[in-house]
């Protein structure tokens, strides 16, 4: 299967109003969030927050529901969120850490627990993964760029943005979408070996690509993020529907996240063809 | 002994220049479980490999390498029970190498070069031990000891300290300053239980030598950075700062421990070890 091996995929939205008036897809990893800290099956998440900047966001320990939520939606640039775990761990004394990242974050979480080189009593204190799905992903000047040059729209008046049918869309002020072709040279060069679009390695991946707008594709893909989404769906958590009953569905991640790992392999070609170091490991 | 071959046909024998983290045709036994549980050491007629002789060997340093593996607390006894221990200046009442051959030395600190005694102990420890690892910052980079000057009491000649693969053959490295207690018992583990894969990225024909610069001649500057932020939170000495997605070294805080470039996700990645120990 081309987006990773899971235990259980449903398509699935928040019920409650403070979640889906703020995230940006179905609410997916706020809410259960939200679900895991009531349950004491995390003491702390980091999230990427808001910083003073406009839609720079930055690494957040979040151990409230109201840091959670004030978390919410897609900051689409770089947010280092890995860089907070020794933080939240060894000063703030989270046993019980989740972490939420893009795919590449989640790599490098996994890495972490079982090569800890730098992060000393970490391993065992990271309870959750939850990976969000990512095409791409831009530096802060090329968002900024794209936004003000690009739709022509001052960057503190953005209050959300969203790709997808081809499309980069803000809505701000008045609504603005361009394709998403004119952004492509804003790209990190660093998306270009990457491989995973559905965070393959997350215990639970999460994203819009698949369900209808305002849903998301959740996959359980570890036991114990499986269990915690069977919890949280039994708790009425989400309105929760099968993946074999929404549209598109799978077979577009599939096609999607195909073209995404030969796109990385044709690019790792290149860079070792010029005699570059590539990353080992990373095309699998 | 099996395991000792095991490891050093990889090193000496391998030819690939590669480095990779996918399977390797060596026979691995078992995987050690995931790190978040108890791995206690198989039983020994289960492994079938006799105890290996093991020799900590001290040269310059701080000695946080040795208690960083004792902060391993009881399942230091998981590591201890698993070896042989012969020669550990610390720790037992030895003062010398012993006599014949060692099967691994863990070398912690580096090579004081006007100190005769620790240019030829680690001269003899290479002759006497089937496998040297380097383990620590100062055995595999100088780390800290790179800022010595010299003019100490009571040792003033005492000037320049090198990694020890300046004087001798290291076949593998472990970094930090001080690695964690988990990599060290890691590494242990992966030992005793023949866990190749597991130990890889460690050996010498992989790479070694690795330092805050090293992010950034082959990653940042490869184009391979995706600003995630794990080579800040490895660091000791809070030597980098992530500003908008990329890391940025201030390098008079920066003691070439290693630990950012070994634990950067683009520096390699072990994605057949995750799906095999932690998608689970
Ligand atoms: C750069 C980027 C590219 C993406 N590309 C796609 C795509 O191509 N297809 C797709 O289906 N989905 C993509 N997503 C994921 C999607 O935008 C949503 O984040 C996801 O569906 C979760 O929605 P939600 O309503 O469940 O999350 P919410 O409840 O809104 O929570 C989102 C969580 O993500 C965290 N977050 C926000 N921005 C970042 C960031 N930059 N880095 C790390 N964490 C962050 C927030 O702190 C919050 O905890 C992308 C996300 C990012 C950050
Ligand atoms: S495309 Fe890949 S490397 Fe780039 S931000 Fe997304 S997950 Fe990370
Ligand atoms: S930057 Fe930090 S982690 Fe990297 S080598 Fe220097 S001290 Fe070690
Ligand atoms: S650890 Fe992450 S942020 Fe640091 S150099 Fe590597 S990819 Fe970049």
């Amino acid at each position: 299967m081309a987006f990773g091996k899971y235990k259980e995929v449903y398509a699935l939205k928040a019920k409650d109003n403070a979640v889906t008036g703020v995230a940006q897809d179905g609410g997916v990893v706020t809410a259960l969030l939200c679900y895991a800290l009531d349950q004491g099956i995390i003491d702390g998440a980091i999230v990427a927050g808001n910083s003073e900047t406009p839609w720079l966001p930055k690494p957040v320990v979040a151990t409230t529901k109201e840091e959670i939520i004030a978390a919410a939606g897609t900051k689409y640039t770089i947010s280092p969120n890995v860089a907070a775990v020794k933080d939240a761990v060894r000063e703030m004394g989270c046993d019980k850490l989740a972490v939420v990242g893009t795919p590449c974050q989640i790599y490098a979480i996994q890495k972490m627990r079982l090569y800890p080189f730098g992060a000393r009593h970490v391993p065992d204190k990271i309870a959750m993964t939850i990976g969000i799905f990512c095409t791409e992903n831009f530096t802060y000047q090329g968002l900024k760029t794209i936004i003000e040059d690009h739709c022509k729209v001052p960057i503190e008046s953005v209050k959300k943005m969203e790709i997808g049918k081809g499309k980069f869309s803000i809505k701000a002020d008045k609504d603005v979408a361009i394709p998403i072709k004119e952004t492509h040279k804003y790209e990190q060069p660093g998306d270009h070996v990457c491989t995973d679009l559905t965070a393959e390695f997350a215990d639970i991946a999460t994203g819009s690509i698949g369900t209808p707008d305002g849903w998301s594709t959740t996959f359980g893909r570890t036991t114990r993020g499986t269990e915690l989404l069977k919890k949280a769906i039994a708790a009425g958590v989400f309105e929760s529907k099968a993946m074999a009953d929404v549209q598109p569905g799978l077979p577009l991640l599939e096609k999607l996240e195909a073209a995404k790992k030969d796109k990385a392999k044709k690019h790792v070609e290149e860079m070792k063809s010029l005699g570059l170091f590539v990353t080992p490991g990373i095309i699998y | 002994m099996g395991l000792l071959d095991k490891i050093l046909g990889k090193t000496s024998g391998a030819p690939s220049k590669e480095v990779t983290a996918a399977p390797t045709a060596a026979p691995v036994t078992k995987a050690p479980e995931p790190v978040k549980q108890e791995v206690a050491p198989k039983k020994s007629e289960e492994v079938k490999v006799s105890k290996p002789k093991l020799a900590y060997v001290h040269l310059s340093g701080c000695t946080g390498c040795l208690i960083s593996l004792s902060d391993n607390y009881e399942k230091l006894l998981d590591v201890l029970g698993a070896v042989d221990q012969v020669y550990n200046l610390t720790l037992m009442d030895q003062r010398e190498l012993p006599e014949g051959k060692i099967d691994i030395a863990l070398v912690e600190g580096a090579v004081c070069l006007q100190d005769e005694h620790s240019v030829h102990l680690i001269k003899e420890t290479r002759e006497k031990a089937g496998l040297v690892i380097a383990y620590g910052g100062c055995a595999a980079t100088g780390c800290v000891t790179n800022f010595c000057r010299g003019g100490q009491a009571n040792q003033p000649q005492h000037e320049s300290f090198v990694p020890i693969n300046r004087v001798i053959k290291v076949d593998a490295y472990i970094p930090g300053c001080p690695p964690t207690p988990e990599i060290i018992y890691n590494v242990a583990i992966a030992a005793v239980t023949g866990d190749m894969e597991y130990l890889q990225p460690f050996l010498a024909d992989k790479g070694g030598y690795a330092c805050g610069c090293d992010l950034f001649t082959k990653i940042v500057e490869n184009g391979l950075c995706i600003g995630c932020g794990t080579c800040a939170s490895s660091c000791p000495t809070r030597a980098l700062e992530m500003q908008f997605g990329r890391p940025s070294l201030n390098n008079t805080r920066c003691v070439k421990c290693g630990a950012c470039s070994a634990a950067c996700p683009r520096s390699f990645l072990p994605v057949s070890q995750i799906e095999k120990k932690l998608m689970v």
